[in-house]
């Protein structure tokens, strides 16, 4: 194999085909707080069944731009629509994880699952999920797991119960927000091949926030690469690593190309 | 030490323990108790060297224990003392409990209760509150009422504390789940905030399980009436220690009942609050 040709890295998807769910237009944010330009100018659409990934150093706006999405944090100025509707708030349509699995300790493994539907629909509600949160636990390889006390699951597990919990609701997508990134490495690695596998059984539509080029290069159909002050999308790569996607990939020159790009793109300081 | 060590003999080096690890729990307490009763018998009754007025020896003190717990299990005088302190720190515990974790949730959840009410809570909190003694005997009288109230008041502080710092418990992120899920200000607050604050919530409790043995007694001291603190004040009046100290004993049963009593609650209402959980919160 040589490295001779190398083929370019910022072309059309293929996904762009496929229906819009999420757009997001002349998106800005300036901190009412301290008058911090967080994000301008943000524009991105994300499309049926395609997982995003963002990338960019700390602090560059990468969990400013997922509140944003997710209807937690107000927009300065923009256009932020999901199935076309706008977001003003919290939807019952848009999945959540956070770096924690905030499992409630005090309740088991499947109650956590319902929460959701239980703080949206009340206890009855969530009591008629329950069979199909016990699906979505063997979906995750946690079918024996669902009468147990958070206390009793590993990291990994836990992380797994949370995915379930997101889509309880079947959202329209997924914000993903260093998920694995509190995970040891063989079990990041193991997670993020498991969210592969459930995102195309789901056919989700995933949005990933990361400080792991390879994460998110294993990961995604494209990846937008952030700067700081004030946050901005400078490049989209689209990765066109055929799917399904191995952790062997990794060992590949192609891989390889595609992550010291990334790393040129952000500059030295970014990743140290 | 050689400087050619031979190559098949092990490496001896045995770990060691110490000595007081090797002792079991009941076997250290038991061995203090016997050194403490053997030095107190030696100072009073085999040498003297403190009076018994001042220090009873301990047969003295085991002959009143046994006086005083016949009159109490003959439903004696002494009963009936025990019964009105016992119903003081019981109604003093329960209004401690309610308006303490009231003013805490005031003042945990709502900004105006942690802006204007906490300050004036603090100032209030750093007074002697026993002073106010006399007050409440002026404004309750004699009876049973004035004890309650003082127990009560050095009893509440720290439940507010304890659950105005329960509900801060919750994680950033637990807090971001539940906003991310629409849930009310009510909804977090129950289902979020006070599960999560509770084991603060009953350290306070603890406290004030304590703080109300001592309301209950400095105002039976300072008021009089029926209770077992008005008995302990006669009886020491009347130079009567070995008495005095048969009382203490006796009354801090009762304290050590109403704090494994708020133990033993705990521990059925915290279930999950005992191995370290990684997928858990905190
Ligand atoms: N609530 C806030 N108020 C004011 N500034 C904030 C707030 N949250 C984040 N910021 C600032 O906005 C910038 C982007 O932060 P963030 O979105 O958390 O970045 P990232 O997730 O990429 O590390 C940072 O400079 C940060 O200090
Ligand atoms: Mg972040």
């Amino acid at each position: 194999m040589t490295m001779a040709e190398p083929r370019p890295l910022t072309a059309a998807h293929p996904a762009a085909a496929a229906r819009p769910v999420y757009e997001i237009a002349r998106l800005s944010k300036t901190y009412a707080r301290n008058s911090l330009t967080a994000l301008t100018d943000v524009n991105l659409t994300l499309h049926k069944g395609e997982f995003v990934s963002v990338v960019g150093s700390s602090g560059c706006g990468k969990s400013t731009l997922l509140k944003i999405m997710s209807g937690l944090l107000p927009p300065t100025t923009g256009r932020v629509v999901l199935e076309g509707k706008p977001v003003t708030g919290p939807r019952a349509d848009i999945g959540m994880m956070f770096q924690q699995a905030t499992l409630l300790p005090w309740k088991t493994t499947a109650e956590n699952i319902v929460l959701p539907i239980e703080i949206r629909e009340g206890r009855a509600a969530a009591k008629a999920a329950l069979p199909r949160a016990l699906d979505l636990l063997k979906l995750v390889g946690l079918g024996d797991f669902a009468n147990v006390y958070p206390g009793e699951l590993s990291g990994g597990m836990a992380q797994r119960a949370s995915i379930c919990r997101m889509l309880i609701s079947n959202p329209a997508v997924l914000l993903l927000d260093e998920p694995f990134s509190a995970l040891d490495e063989l079990t990041r690695d193991f997670m993020n091949m498991e969210l592969q596998r459930i995102c195309a059984e789901q056919q989700s539509t995933a949005f990933l926030v990361t400080h792991s080029l390879a994460e998110a290069v294993i990961l995604s159909d494209r990846i937008l690469v952030m700067k700081p002050r004030p946050g901005r999308i400078v490049e989209e790569i689209v990765i066109d690593l055929p799917r399904p996607r191995t952790l062997e990939m990794i060992n590949t020159p192609r891989f390889g190309q595609i992550v010291a790009h990334i790393r040129d793109l952000l500059g030295k300081e970014a990743f140290q | 030490m050689t400087a050619n060590p031979d190559p098949n003999v092990d490496t001896v080096w045995v770990e060691k323990v110490a000595l007081i690890d090797q002792i079991p729990r009941w076997a250290a307490m038991l061995g203090l108790a016997v050194i403490v009763i053997a030095i107190w018998e030696l100072a009073t009754a085999r040498m003297g060297w403190v009076s018994p007025i001042i220090l009873p020896s301990p047969g003295e003190t085991l002959d009143d224990l046994i006086f005083v717990g016949k009159n109490l299990l003959s439903g004696g005088y002494m009963l009936e003392a025990l019964w009105t302190t016992t119903r003081t720190v019981f109604w003093a515990f329960v209004i401690a409990a309610g308006i303490g974790f009231s003013l805490g949730v005031l003042v945990g959840e709502t900004k105006f209760g942690e802006r204007a009410v906490m300050p004036y809570l603090v100032a209030i909190d750093t007074m002697p509150k026993v002073a106010f003694a006399p007050l409440f005997i002026a404004w309750l009288g004699f009876d049973i009422a004035s004890k309650v109230a003082l127990a009560a008041f050095i009893a509440t502080f720290p439940i507010v504390v304890s659950t105005a710092a329960g509900l801060y418990a919750a994680s950033e992120n637990e807090r971001m789940l539940f906003k991310s899920m629409g849930a009310s200000r009510l909804q977090t607050l129950f289902r979020l905030k006070l599960p999560t604050g509770l084991p603060h919530i009953f350290t306070g409790l603890k406290i004030a399980a304590v703080g109300v043995m001592a309301g209950a007694i400095t105002g039976e001291f300072l008021g009089g009436g029926q209770g077992f603190g008005a008995l302990i004040r006669q009886s020491a009046s009347q130079m009567d220690t070995p008495r005095v100290f048969a009382l203490i004993l006796y009354l801090s049963l009762l304290g050590l009942a109403l704090f494994f009593a708020v133990a033993w609650l705990q521990k059925r209402l915290v279930f999950w609050n005992k191995a370290d959980r990684p997928g858990g919160v905190g």
